[in-house]
């Protein structure tokens, strides 16, 4: 073999353990990171990213091999480039719709009050976003110094971050 | 030595679809854990089916990765749509 063909399988070779290597890290993540939320941010970037590196290993090595410009390794490329974020994005959109809730350790949730019931009032709704941002600001200032009562049952902003309504009252 | 590497990979992300497979059937996951990784566990067969492709030098399983691509993309746009509202198809155009 020419010393191009293993310049080529070499960049193959890294090619493809780079993705597997990402994979791996997207996988820690899953295993890893508290709630849905956290994981989708594992799931669709890093994994998107490891995918795209051995598909791209795949095109060079039929490319040089076999003389092949693959359409359809193009076309997947494109796709997977094309669809992954809207797919995270559409079940991470269901997941805070349908109320399932973040994890102790989030501070504040920052879109709970746009997906309101279709009855209720703008101006009730805006009210009550500045008043959970305030509470959650201030809750977060408190938990940069101490860092252990921010998840207090007691408090409001947790009641209403899990109970799966969030337009409950 | 190309082989070895091909199949080091093919076993790594075999332990990445372990990793998946714990966290959809682990007791705590809510069903958007699930969809989300079925998402990624199809991610992750199409590496496999890449590099065995790479492996077998043919190019007979690229129309299985495209078919893979797209069922993924199909499903997970159709079960997200189920746990937001419980249908899929919405023909109500008042109902965001």
């Amino acid at each position: 073999m020419s010393g191009i063909g293993i310049a080529v399988d070499a960049a193959v070779a890294m090619l493809v353990v780079l993705g597997t290597v990402i994979m791996l890290i997207s996988s820690l993540g899953v295993l890893r990171l508290p709630d849905v939320y956290t994981r989708a941010h594992a799931t669709t970037k890093s994994a998107t990213l490891g995918l795209l590196c051995i598909l791209a290993g795949t095109f060079i090595h039929f490319l040089y091999h076999h003389h092949l410009v693959s359409i359809r390794l193009i076309l997947v490329i494109f796709f997977v480039f094309m669809t992954a974020p809207v797919a995270g994005h559409m079940i991470i959109r269901a997941a805070h719709r349908s109320g399932v809730p973040l994890a102790d350790i989030s501070v504040r949730d920052a879109i709970r009050e746009d997906f309101g019931a279709p009855g209720e009032s703008a101006e009730k709704g805006a009210a009550e976003h500045a008043e959970n941002g305030a509470e959650n600001m201030a809750e977060a200032g408190g938990a940069v110094h101490d860092g252990t009562d921010r998840a207090a049952p007691e408090s409001p902003a947790a009641d209403r971050r899990g109970n799966g309504d969030p337009a409950g009252e | 030595m190309m082989d070895i590497v091909l199949l080091a990979c093919m076993f790594g992300l075999s332990a990445s679809i372990a990793a998946a497979l714990y966290r959809i059937f682990h007791r705590e996951s809510t069903v958007a854990d699930r969809v989300l990784l079925l998402d990624s566990l199809s991610f992750i067969l199409i590496g496999i089916v890449a590099i065995l492709s790479i492996w077998l030098d043919t190019t007979a399983f690229f129309e299985s990765i495209v078919l893979i691509g797209i069922l993924a993309f199909a499903s997970t746009i159709a079960l997200s749509r189920f746990i937001e509202r419980g249908v899929v198809i919405v023909r109500d155009r008042d109902r965001r």
